[in-house]
């Protein structure tokens, strides 16, 4: 499990940039940024933004990965807590994003897991939403059953690769 | 008249190919038809660069339908039909003969003739001449498998076709290219490729005159739908990831495209003009619909839906804009494919944890299972029609990684396996084109 996520540096970039323009965010305020024109990175902006990109903290936020039962989409009690870390995180941090990819394991047809994939990934994405985390802070995307964590043909290997990730980038 | 039961036999590929391709009957038909194949004479300045009459012996062999005879087993091998002695070959009660040769010509071209005989009659069925350059031979031999088949069988023959499929190459010997579209004949031989990605490609599919090639590149920022232009050599995406489409589905005409959007969650058809690229919603429904596949006559989409709480196929009827159930058997049932006259449709049929081949009479509905996954097996899957509906080729998966091709004939007699060296990695999706010709 990787503990410390890269932060898209551009994107942080613009988000810093904006913030020297005068907008001052505090942590509550609404997580929604607007950018009104397109700005360009610096390179002394850049280092700045590398000294100051600090890793999310929580605990809990380190964990990345979580699991799904066999063609289901929702998301299990154990795994609600994590969900919830990072919705805590995301809406702390309504500069950063994430993108939810959903895995399934090979079982079924590679469109049919494409689409129980989406909605894997649409669940958590739901759930954060719900605890108030922008929808422009989330994106999604299923890889289906083709990128599996664990290779193999049992349930030692299935309930691995039926999951969603939280990709911070 | 010798009967044969063709039980694991192997059959390897004759010189001139280089994918050391090996095609295994794992399971024949009775009364498969004895036939005599012998082999052509060559006249040329060096080897012949193509074994015409090996590749047309392992045509038939393969189709199940017929039982060539081994080279050692004939008394004589006659080109010419003046060298003819019909009565070798009564002896060893085979009842039909081909005969062939091939010449180089002085402008650098081959010429193939090919003759096959009715053995007891003494009288030639058919027969033509063909000439060809050496990158053309492969597909003179299948037309010679055709033609014969034709007229032996009264159906036309599917062995001068195509099929695409997509490889995953092995991490450890390919790791920046690890899926790769081909497209190669029916045989998987002469296989070109189509594209290398790093990212998964899934759903390769031909248009209804086997001109162009839709497939599916699944990226981090989604999916998005290609059509390759198979003449041109030229490739155009048709959706954007700000929108991510898969599973694209020809129309008959070859002018629309079903296709679906996966979009918060949910999973639904749309059908896109490929000329204007504006795009009409089909399903609209809180449960997945995927995989649609397009009726021949046009009439209506065969798709996969779990709105009935597990996986199953469901037919929309575009006229009606109904949907109706067609499958309530087993498990699951998906990814649906339609033979080519619209009569049945083939699928994936889950049972028993595992998922098998099974087609189905679309007018009664009556469903047979063609394949069963077995112990070393987890899979068979993406069952596509061959053009003149004798055969399903599909993909079959198995526990230590490796995917390869099989093929079975509709009536479930006949079973073949398509492997391929070790470490070549896993084939995937297959799909069969229609006639080239």
């Amino acid at each position: 499990m990787k503990h410390i996520s890269k932060l898209l540096i551009a994107l942080s970039v613009v988000f810093i940039v904006v913030g020297c323009g005068g907008k001052e965010e505090t942590k509550e305020s609404e997580p929604e940024v607007k950018i009104t024109k397109p700005i360009k990175p610096v390179e002394e902006t850049v280092e700045v933004v590398q000294q100051e990109t600090p890793p999310p903290q929580d605990d809990m936020v380190a964990e990345r990965v979580i699991y799904f039962d066999f063609d289901k989409s929702d998301i299990k009690a154990e795994f609600r807590e994590i969900v919830k870390a990072h919705a805590n995180y995301l809406s702390a941090n309504p500069n950063k994003t994430v993108k939810i990819e959903g895995h399934c394991d090979e079982r079924g047809t590679r469109e049919y897991n494409m689409a129980l994939g989406e909605r894997r990934a649409f669940s958590v994405s739901q759930m954060l939403t719900l605890q108030g985390v922008s929808k422009s802070q989330i994106s999604t995307v299923s890889f289906g059953e083709e990128k599996p964590e664990v290779e193999g043909h049992d349930e030692s290997a299935w309930k691995w690769n039926r999951r969603a990730v939280f990709v911070y980038e | 008249m010798l009967r044969v039961f063709s039980f694991f036999i192997f059959f390897i590929f004759a010189a001139g190919s280089q994918a050391a391709l090996k095609i295994e009957i794992t399971e024949g038909a009775e009364g498969a038809e004895p036939i005599a194949i012998v082999p052509f004479s060559w006249s040329g300045k060096a080897d012949a660069p193509e074994n015409v009459s090996a590749i047309v012996s392992a045509d038939l062999h393969r189709s199940g339908r017929f039982a060539p005879l081994p080279e050692k087993d004939m008394l004589a091998k006659p080109s010419e039909v003046e060298k003819i002695n019909f009565k070798n070959w009564r002896i060893l009660e085979v009842p039909y003969l081909v005969i062939g040769n091939m010449n180089e010509l002085p402008d650098g071209k081959y010429r193939v003739v090919f003759r096959l005989f009715d053995v007891y009659r003494a009288k030639q069925m058919t027969g033509f001449a063909a000439t060809g350059t050496r990158g053309t031979l492969r597909r003179i031999a299948h037309q010679i498998s055709d033609a014969i088949y034709k007229e032996l069988t009264g159906e036309r023959g599917a062995f001068a076709t195509k099929l695409a499929y997509v490889k995953k190459l092995p991490k450890e010997t390919n790791p920046n290219r690890r899926y790769w579209l081909f497209t190669a004949d029916a045989d998987t031989e002469n296989e070109k490729p189509v594209l290398m990605s790093v990212n998964p490609i899934i759903s390769p599919t031909w248009s209804p005159d086997s001109t162009k090639l839709a497939f599916v590149v699944v990226r981090g920022s989604g999916q998005s739908i290609y059509v390759y232009d198979v003449k041109n050599n030229t490739s155009e995406r048709i959706t954007f990831s700000k929108e991510k489409f898969s599973a694209p589905a020809w129309s008959p005409d070859g002018k629309q495209m079903a296709m679906v959007r996966l979009k918060d969650g949910g999973a639904d058809i749309f059908v896109m003009d490929l000329k204007t690229k504006k795009k009409k919603r089909i399903t609209r429904h809180w449960s997945i619909d995927t995989e649609p596949a397009w009726s021949p006559d046009g009439k209506s989409l065969v798709f996969t839906s779990e709105r009935g709480g597990s996986p199953q196929l469901y037919e929309y009827n575009f006229s009606t804009t109904k949907v109706r159930r067609l499958t309530f058997e087993g498990k699951e049932n998906l990814r649906a494919s339609f033979s080519p006259d619209g009569t049945m449709i083939t699928f994936v049929h889950s049972e028993g944890g595992k998922y098998h081949v099974a087609v189905m009479d679309m007018a009664t509905q009556q469903i047979r299972l063609l394949t069963k996954a077995s112990h070393e097996e987890t899979e068979h899957e993406s069952p596509s029609f061959a053009p003149n509906a004798s055969m399903v080729i599909y993909a079959a998966n198995y526990r230590n990684q490796r995917g390869v091709l099989a093929a079975v004939s509709v009536d479930g007699g006949v079973h073949q396996r398509f492997s391929y060296d070790k470490g070549a990695g896993e084939v995937r999706e297959p799909a069969w084109s229609s006639f080239l010709d």
